[in-house]
């Protein structure tokens, strides 16, 4: 004979009350973690001891100071990031790259212009963009948006759908259509490298400010026409130069709002 | 009942079971041998105390673990240094921190890897300081 009417709701009772407990206990003890794994870690990040302190990262662009055929800040970027050149445009990654002011702001440009203003050659990065629409479309949140206003990379997550890609106005986005490691002249063990199937792009040089260096296309240009700095400091060198300067950001009316400015 | 094709079927049923249970008669009584694994690099030689970030046992099980952690905590958190439970700090890295000690990739990483099917794509983004042109 089943149970009778009187322990069926008995049961029931007591399995509804087992709901209600907190679910450690009614799954017994969790399992103990070994102290290793459990130990905190330091507060570390941004404002770690022997980093560079920045609330808000920013550059500036002095293009009047480029030197022509200059490709210093191109070749120091690619070099320390291990950034392929699979040596055709279809293929091209970048994360630092040169573009006609014409391209670089199409709004600005129109044909009375001096050719040598038209052609000039700007560079190209990624705006680290305080509303970075990369970020919005990231199905992985692999790209995200770092509490001192670098827009990083998690490349283990990156599943390569590119969205990033088509999201940012910018064209600061490459994607590694064949694995990058065969096409990378020197290979600087100190950066990993990407694989296929992944986007990347310029991170600010966040693991050289993390050691309290300045990211490596500002160390390496000799004309000293990128500056680097903290826009929330107000006695920082990129705050002293928008301070002085007229300066303009690339497609402001996307309301991306861009943190490379340049000088023209 | 009448089986037509009697034969066939129950010499194919028969084949199917011989297949399907082969690896199984075939490695009897055999074992692999447990990877060799090589602690014997300059570096950990040169240790005072020879021990890793954590405890061997804990390694053992739990390093892809600590791993992932550290992983998510330098790419995401930005935190770059770790404390160990007594109080050695280590700055997180797979092929500075890591492979500083255990250069032996071949001996030491890959070996266990292999006996144990696991394969991690660590390697097709992190370089192996040793194997750099």
């Amino acid at each position: 004979m089943g149970p009778t009417r009187r322990d069926f709701l008995k049961m029931a009772g007591l399995s509804t009350l087992c709901l209600a407990l907190p679910p450690r206990l009614a799954h017994g003890a969790a399992k103990v973690e070994p102290s290793a794994a459990a130990a905190p870690l330091p507060a570390a990040g941004p404002g770690a001891p022997g980093s560079l302190p920045g609330r808000r990262w920013a550059m500036v662009a002095e293009v009047g100071k480029c030197r022509a055929d200059c490709r210093d800040c191109i070749d120091a970027c690619h070099g320390a990031h291990n950034v392929p050149d699979f040596g055709n445009p279809k293929d091209d990654v970048h994360w630092i790259g040169q573009a006609p002011m014409t391209q670089v702001f199409p709004a600005g440009a129109h044909p009375r212009l001096p050719e040598n203003l038209r052609n000039l050659p700007l560079p190209v990065l990624c705006n680290h963009c305080e509303n970075p629409p990369c970020v919005r479309v990231c199905p992985t949140k692999a790209t995200f948006r770092r509490a001192d206003g670098i827009v990083a990379m998690d490349y283990h997550r990156c599943i390569g759908c590119r969205f990033c890609m088509a999201a940012c106005p910018y064209g600061a986005r490459s994607m590694n259509w064949r694995d990058p490691r065969p096409f990378i002249a020197r290979l600087d063990p100190a950066f990993p490298t990407r694989t296929q199937g992944v986007v990347e792009k310029c991170n600010f040089c966040e693991e050289r400010l993390a050691k309290g260096v300045l990211p490596a296309c500002v160390t390496a240009c000799k004309e000293k026409a990128l500056t680097f700095g903290d826009l929330v400091e107000p006695r920082s060198a990129v705050r002293e130069l928008l301070g002085k300067h007229f300066s303009l950001r690339r497609r402001p009316e996307l309301g991306t709002e861009p943190q490379v400015y340049y000088i023209l | 009942m009448k089986l037509y094709n009697r034969g066939i079927i129950l010499a194919g049923i028969a084949l199917f079971l011989i297949v399907l249970t082969f690896p199984f008669w075939y490695g009897r009584g055999k074992a692999v041998p447990p990877p060799d694994l090589k602690l014997d690099t300059a570096a950990i030689a040169a240790l005072n105390e020879k021990l890793c970030v954590a405890p061997a046992a804990f390694m053992r099980t739990d390093h892809m673990h600590l791993l992932t952690e550290w992983r998510d905590g330098v790419v995401r958190e930005g935190r770059r240094t770790y404390s160990a439970a007594d109080g050695r700090v280590f700055e997180i890295s797979l092929t500075g921190t890591c492979l500083k000690c255990h250069d032996n990739k071949e001996q030491f990483c890959d070996r266990c890897h292999d006996y144990t099917g696991a394969k991690p794509n660590c390697w097709s983004c992190h370089i192996i300081p040793k194997e750099v042109r």
